[in-house]
């Protein structure tokens, strides 16, 4: 069975490396603040207790005021899993940064996100249009798309 | 093998000028091109000598129909299930797919036509040699199907080239389609050829 | 002698094309034969599944789900309805949860055919293998048309469990269908495993690493050929896996030639689990009592399942209505693809249609 890890001792320990990166913690997830995503993510990956080498999946949800971030990280080696968010605020020109350095696996996942939800990945190699075309208009995704 | 920098390219030029095409495209093709069947009341102005060649022609056209291969999505499964063990299409002189377009005189569309894909087919459908056919197979070839409010998503294939025989479903079955290729040889039987004999 | 000096070129794969399974396309940068650099271009069939399925019911959005993976519809049902089960909090008759064992094993097994088969097509034996897989295949669409009435799309799986119950006729010829298969896949072992242009094209081509598969978050049978032992049966039984006895067939290499292997012992490992739940298939219920319009309570939760192509997710967001606020899809096919850049270069460029066989995309899962 994946164990999700209880989100309240992980982010504990985030704590204790970058003080003021977590910005709410409920049952299910850890809510990190967009400029420290990339620290922690790295944290995360490479602290040997947590080991967390899979990036099982990215979403975004479009909620008005900000954009919510999901991403799930899983261990293969211990057999647990952790959900990770950031929130992105700002319609126009939302940008956070890419976890692509980290796993590769993020590459066609943010690509597509910003493609159709329309968020900026700063650091990421090849930032463009996955499934639409370079002259689409809008982002579907977002809940105000006609 | 070392990778050499130079090469590694991601083409934000060639992306560029598709999506041109592609806008082109949608610009163009907001109404349905009309089905090419007006031909069918014409019979009565043929000749005789006409009548016997048009006879041979339409036999050996109908007869050996090679679709073209234009395998967008799920229907694709039921065209091929038509051609393999069990249907066996090729009892009617068809079981040769064309992987090139100029060796085919039939497109079977068989799946959803998004933007992004509809100039390739309109492509295909241009190398093809006349005279030539299409079969719009299944809902989203008709219509768009379910996926007709999508807004990525062509309703239906008539907007992009000129559909002789529609087949509903979704996807139809291999029978349905088999039912759709005779339709298309029926109508092929009563077609006749515009041959102007030069005056000796 | 003089070295012969080539300029690289691109050539341009697809999105028409006899083997790119549905309209990928790739654009190839080639020294000679050699590839030197590879971009794929994804999106000539994309659909807009995710956000046609924000503005229908959560009944409504299984008809959807079936035109992801076209060649798994049933997994790709069991996926969202768990999905849904686990947002809403229902759960379902044991009957029903040994039937959508047995089916989704099923699908397995056809889907992995056709994977089979189209490896083998690409492998340049056109149509033959093909046929010989299709046989089988037209046996499971059978036994799912007795159970849908379709042949593809089986639109079969309701949340909270079935709406029909499985005809008289149904065991019988699954019975039928188990007894048989063995022999079958017997067969395709007989020609196939040691035969010697399957040898000498596909082992040692395109070569997955362990780590980098693990880095790329691939999953299924492309993650299982490269050494890792990660099935979401097994190391997250959802449903009722957790009562079967199986194995998870893994490779050594993550090459092309385990990729297959992994497939066709996968098949056996199936058949292997569907007959366990035939064996202890209960009478009772097969719907538990589930509104017409489901209303899941405010949240989220990501339901998964092993699909045949990797990990198959839906990450759900309710808002209390009777549509789901978001609808995300964990594809398979598209997080598999991250490394055909990396396993295809310095390949000949018929050996890259054998890597890219090899890894058994769907296009209406890549691009949705
Ligand atoms: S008509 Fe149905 S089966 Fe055919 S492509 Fe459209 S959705 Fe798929």
């Amino acid at each position: 069975m994946t164990v999700s890890l209880s989100a309240w001792d992980v982010a504990n320990q985030i704590k204790e490396q970058f003080p003021d990166a977590v910005s709410e913690i409920n049952d299910q997830a850890i809510l990190v603040r967009s400029e420290s995503l990339f620290e922690v993510a790295q944290y995360l990956k490479n602290r040997p207790e947590l080991n967390f080498d899979y990036l099982n999946y990215i979403s975004a949800v479009d909620y008005f005021d900000y954009f919510e971030l999901v991403y799930q990280l899983i261990s293969i080696n211990h057999n647990h899993s952790l959900i990770l968010k950031t929130r992105c605020y700002g319609r126009d020109n939302p940008t956070l940064p890419s976890l692509v350095s980290l796993w590769r696996g993020a590459d066609f996942q943010e690509r597509e996100i910003y493609d159709l939800i329309g968020i900026t990945f700063k650091g990421h190699p090849n930032l463009k249009r996955i499934v639409l075309w370079d002259g689409f208009q809008g982002h579907p995704l977002r809940k105000d798309y006609l | 093998m070392e990778v050499v920098q130079r090469y590694i390219y991601s083409d934000t030029e060639l992306d560029r000028t598709e999506s041109e095409a592609i806008e082109a495209l949608k610009e163009n093709s907001q109404q349905p091109i009309p089905d090419p069947d007006r031909w069918l009341d014409e019979e009565l102005e043929r000749n005789i000598l006409l009548t016997s060649l048009d006879t041979i022609l339409d036999w050996a056209r109908r007869s050996s129909l090679w679709p073209a291969i234009c395998f967008p999505a799920c229907c694709a499964f039921e065209l091929i299930a038509a051609n393999a063990s069990r249907f066996d299409l090729s009892r009617f002189g068809m079981e040769i797919l064309r992987a090139s377009p100029r060796q085919a005189d039939l497109m079977i569309t068989a799946g959803t036509l998004t933007w992004k894909m509809a100039p390739q087919v309109k492509r295909i459908y241009d190398q093809m040699a006349e005279p030539k056919w299409v079969i719009a197979m299944g809902a989203c070839g008709i219509s768009g199907g379910i996926f007709r409010s999508s807004y990525n998503v062509v309703p239906g294939y008539n907007r992009i080239v000129p559909v002789d025989v529609y087949v509903p479903g979704c996807p139809p079955r291999p029978e349905a389609l088999i039912h759709g290729i005779r339709m298309l040889q029926n109508k092929i039987a009563k077609e006749h050829t515009n041959i102007k004999l030069s005056p000796l | 002698m003089m070295a012969i000096k080539t300029e690289p070129f691109v050539l341009n794969i697809g999105p028409v094309h006899p083997s790119t399974h549905g309209v990928f396309r790739m654009r190839a940068t080639l020294d000679g034969e050699v590839i030197v650099n590879l971009e794929p271009v994804f999106g000539y069939l994309h659909r807009g599944i995710e956000k046609l399925a924000e503005e229908r019911t959560y009944t409504g959005i299984i008809p959807l789900t079936d035109r992801l993976d076209y060649l798994a519809s049933m997994s790709n049902n069991l996926a969202y309805v768990l999905a849904v089960e686990k947002l809403a909090g229902i759960s379902i008759p044991e009957r029903a949860e040994y039937l959508r064992v047995i089916i989704a094993e099923l699908q397995r097994i056809a889907s992995h055919l056709i994977a089979v088969g189209a490896f083998l097509n690409d492998c340049g034996a056109f149509f033959t293998p093909f046929l010989y897989m299709f046989r089988e295949r037209e046996k499971i669409v059978d036994l799912f048309e007795m159970l849908s009435g379709q042949r593809l799309l089986y639109n079969y799986m309701r949340i909270g469990g079935f709406t029909q119950d499985i005809p008289d006729e149904f065991l019988p010829a699954l019975d039928k269908f188990v007894k048989q298969m063995p022999s079958f896949i017997d067969e395709y072992d007989y020609l196939l495993k040691e035969n010697e242009i399957l040898l000498a094209r596909a082992k040692g081509v395109g070569i997955l690493p362990k780590e980098l598969a693990i880095n790329i978050s691939a999953s299924g049978p492309v993650l299982r050929a490269s050494g890792v032992k990660w099935d979401i049966r097994k190391v997250d039984p959802y449903s009722i896996y957790d009562r079967f006895e199986f194995d998870i067939p893994t490779g050594t290499a993550g090459d092309c030639y385990d990729r297959y292997r992994v497939r066709v012992e996968e098949m056996r490992q199936s058949l292997r689990i569907i007959r366990q739940a035939m064996e202890q298939l209960p009478a009772g219920p097969i719907r538990s009592e589930v509104p017409h319009l489901v209303r899941p309570p405010a949240g989220e939760a990501y339901g998964h399942i092993e699909a045949p192509k990797g990990e198959l997710g839906f990450y759900l967001v309710s808002d209390n209505s009777i549509a789901p606020y978001r609808c995300h899809i964990r594809a398979p096919s598209l997080l598999n693809l991250t490394a055909l850049r990396d396993m295809m270069i310095g390949w000949k460029i018929q050996d890259a249609i054998i890597i890219f066989g090899s890894i058994d995309i769907t296009m209406g899962e890549v691009d949705r």
